[in-house]
């Protein structure tokens, strides 16, 4: 499943930043519950050793606990976590030999730049004559070196986010926590540090990360493997081409990415029913006559005659720039097709004809609870 | 106010040139300065006069005129000599005795989540509004000669007398004075800790520093501000405290405060008492500028 970027050239040598501490994440059956309230159920997961695995979901869905079960900030209930094969579950924050960067840096703000860096190494009584070649080695690998003499208040959001990445690493950790990191910054500084963090984990291959977020575009860009997580439990997991274009949850595909999710029946085999329309999409086991739900991205559906055509009356019309996006209500349902910007777009309340090819389609099994996340 | 804006609205539509008009509105208002004179009235009346002929008393020796002799005259007296020494060692052990059990209980109701943290923190609140020789009288009925705890070794050993007599001892007005003004030392220390980026301890403990070095090098570095504002609040406090040392009855114990009451009311030498209340306040007075200054520095 993981499948890490090679080391690009001119990164560190082999050793040089390479983790001390063992790598990999397990979680075997971790339930973490406050009073009555049980906010992670159950959470059967395990991230490979230099895998960047994304917790992706909405507030409250459990993934921050995760990964707060992972550092030793919340003890669970039940179930165990493993760090590098070992069990940590009764085992101190202090003595897991982890690195975290959370929301807000949390840089200590009495301390200049490279005393926040160094912080990390002296409580692990690493050599004095060693603390200021890996204070530089750590700052040189986010683009700081230069601050080192710095106070984080002299510093930029994305400044102090580097810092705190640097801090993190300079412990050489076996696994890296990343708890929302990109949240407190504008959408600009955010790209380039999802950039950062890309190279960060190709020249750090052997670190797992852990990286906890409710933005999907941070989890596809970043992630090797993504696990959706929704009230309290995991409700998917799997790649993000595999999450994307494959779903196996309603939830899954309105959370990660826009989808179109129709009701449907399933006819016979490759065959469904939509109101009065017949779908040739593929069925796989479904039994026919089992209700279903049927996905379809926005990008993935044209406009004008084609297979699958359905044929409703335009609600709204958005222009984005490069693309336009039609929203079209056909038998009391909503369509949105995403097509390339239109030179003379449809007004509200024309017919419209939009199509998709039957392999674009995934058939689901129809959820019990209202897709979240479905939307502009 | 209604000339003012006529002025204004009209001026633009006069003709250019020097020409002769109703004078600036600003300067028809009444100078800032005037609205000074209550409040400074009022200070100077109700303190500062009073303060004045405190110094003034201090210079005039009974003889009359004015003459540094009752300085030279207190200044040379072993009496307050030894009170001086008593005062700053009472108030400086005061100070750092609130100053480490006011950490440690703020830390502990900051930090450690126990039932009912709250009403303690509440209570905090509630004990600064106490007087002080309310603690004192407290501190009797458990510790006096005829308090509960001798009770307690008498009854259980049949003793004629019990062992606690530190009360009217230097000690006692110590943990008197300890006991009364640590909240002081808690309050500021409680709204510093809130204030506390609680992620920072968390990230903290994740780089492998144990609760100790997180204290010392996390928790404590960003308290000295609240530590610094309360210290020198119970340090200048407890120089001027009065109402515990009369109360614990401590003989012995002759702090300038008493010294001032002593040589004021019981002596009558009112030049003796000013020229110490003299030197109280410039105690006072200079810890407190030291306090500034010392808090400008440190950016609190």
């Amino acid at each position: 499943m993981s499948a890490p970027a090679p080391a690009v050239p001119g990164a560190p040598t082999p050793g040089r930043t390479a983790p001390a501490a063992p790598s990999g994440i397990r979680f075997e059956g971790v339930t973490v519950a406050y009073g009555g309230n049980v906010v992670l159920d159950r959470l059967d997961l395990t991230v490979e050793p230099g895998e960047v695995m994304a917790l992706l979901g909405p507030s409250g869905s459990g993934k921050t606990t995760a990964l707060r079960a992972v550092a030793g900030f919340v003890r669970p209930a039940s179930g165990r976590v493993f760090l590098g094969g070992r069990d940590v579950t009764a085992l101190p924050p202090h003595r897991r030999g982890i690195g975290m960067v959370v929301q807000s840096y949390a840089l200590f703000p009495h301390l200049k730049v490279k005393d926040n860096v160094a912080f990390g190494l002296k409580a692990h009584r690493t050599p004095k004559a060693e603390i200021p070649g890996r204070v530089t080695e750590a700052l040189e690998l986010v683009g700081m070196a230069a601050y080192a003499e710095r106070h984080p208040r002299e510093l930029s959001g994305g400044q102090q986010q580097r810092v705190a990445i640097a801090r993190a690493l300079a412990i050489r950790p076996g696994v890296l926590l990343l708890d929302e990191p990109l949240s407190a910054l504008d959408a600009r500084l955010r790209s380039g540090m999802l950039a950062e963090l890309a190279r960060l984990h190709r020249e750090l291959p052997d670190v797992s990360i852990l990286y906890v977020t409710h933005d999907q575009v941070e989890a596809l860009t970043l992630a090797d493997r993504i696990a959706v997580m929704d009230r309290a439990r995991l409700q998917d997991c799997g790649t993000p081409q595999e999450l994307y274009r494959r779903p196996r949850t309603e939830f899954t595909a309105s959370f990660v990415g826009n989808a179109n999710l129709l009701p449907v029946t399933v006819a016979g085999e490759g065959a469904v029913g939509f109101g009065g329309h017949a779908l040739a999409v593929p069925t796989g086991t479904a039994a026919p006559g089992a209700t279903a739900t049927l996905c379809v991205r926005p990008h993935l559906v044209g406009l004008g005659d084609g297979p699958n055509a359905l044929t409703g009356s335009v609600t709204e019309v958005q222009w984005r720039g490069s693309t336009h996006r039609v929203h079209a209500d056909v038998d009391g349902h909503r369509l949105m097709a995403d097509l390339r910007e239109l030179r003379e777009p449809p007004a509200l309340g024309d017919p419209v004809t939009l199509h998709f090819a039957a392999e674009d389609a995934v058939l689901l099994p129809a959820g019990a609870s209202e897709p979240a996340g479905v939307g502009p | 106010m209604t000339t003012a804006t006529t002025a204004t609205a009209v001026a633009p539509r006069t003709p250019a040139g020097p020409v002769p008009g109703p004078a600036p509105a600003r300067s028809r208002s009444v100078p800032a300065w005037v609205w000074a004179l209550p409040p400074v009235a009022v200070l100077a009346l109700a303190f500062l006069y009073p303060l004045a002929l405190v110094v003034q008393q201090s210079v005039t020796p009974d003889e009359g005129g004015v003459s540094l002799d009752p300085y030279a005259d207190v200044f040379a007296s072993e009496v307050f000599r030894s009170a001086l020494t008593t005062t700053v060692w009472l108030a400086v052990g005061s100070t750092v005795g609130c100053l480490v059990l006011g950490f440690v209980l703020a830390l502990v109701i900051a930090f450690v989540p126990f039932p009912g943290g709250k009403a303690v923190a509440r209570f905090v609140d509630v004990f600064l509004s106490f007087p002080s020789f309310l603690i004192t009288l407290a501190l009797l009925f458990v510790y006096g000669s005829v308090g509960m705890a001798n009770g307690l070794w008498t009854d259980v050993t049949g003793a004629a007398e019990g062992p606690f007599h530190f009360l009217t001892t230097p000690w006692g007005v110590l943990l008197a004075e300890i006991t009364y003004f640590t909240p002081f030392v808690m309050r500021p220390l409680l709204a510093a800790f809130s204030q506390l980026d609680t992620s920072q301890l968390e990230v903290a403990s994740s780089l492998g520093a144990g609760p100790v070095r997180i204290i010392r090098q996390v928790i404590l570095p960003e308290a000295l501000p609240a530590l610094a504002a309360g210290g020198s609040l119970v340090l200048v406090m407890c120089l001027n405290e009065f109402g515990i040392v009369l109360f614990t009855g401590a003989k012995g114990v002759t702090t300038l405060p008493m010294l001032v009451y002593s040589k004021a009311i019981l002596e009558s030498d009112y030049p003796a008492a000013c020229v110490v209340a003299v030197v109280n306040i410039a105690i006072s007075v200079g810890l407190y500028s030291l306090y500034r200054v010392v808090s400008r520095r440190a950016g609190a």
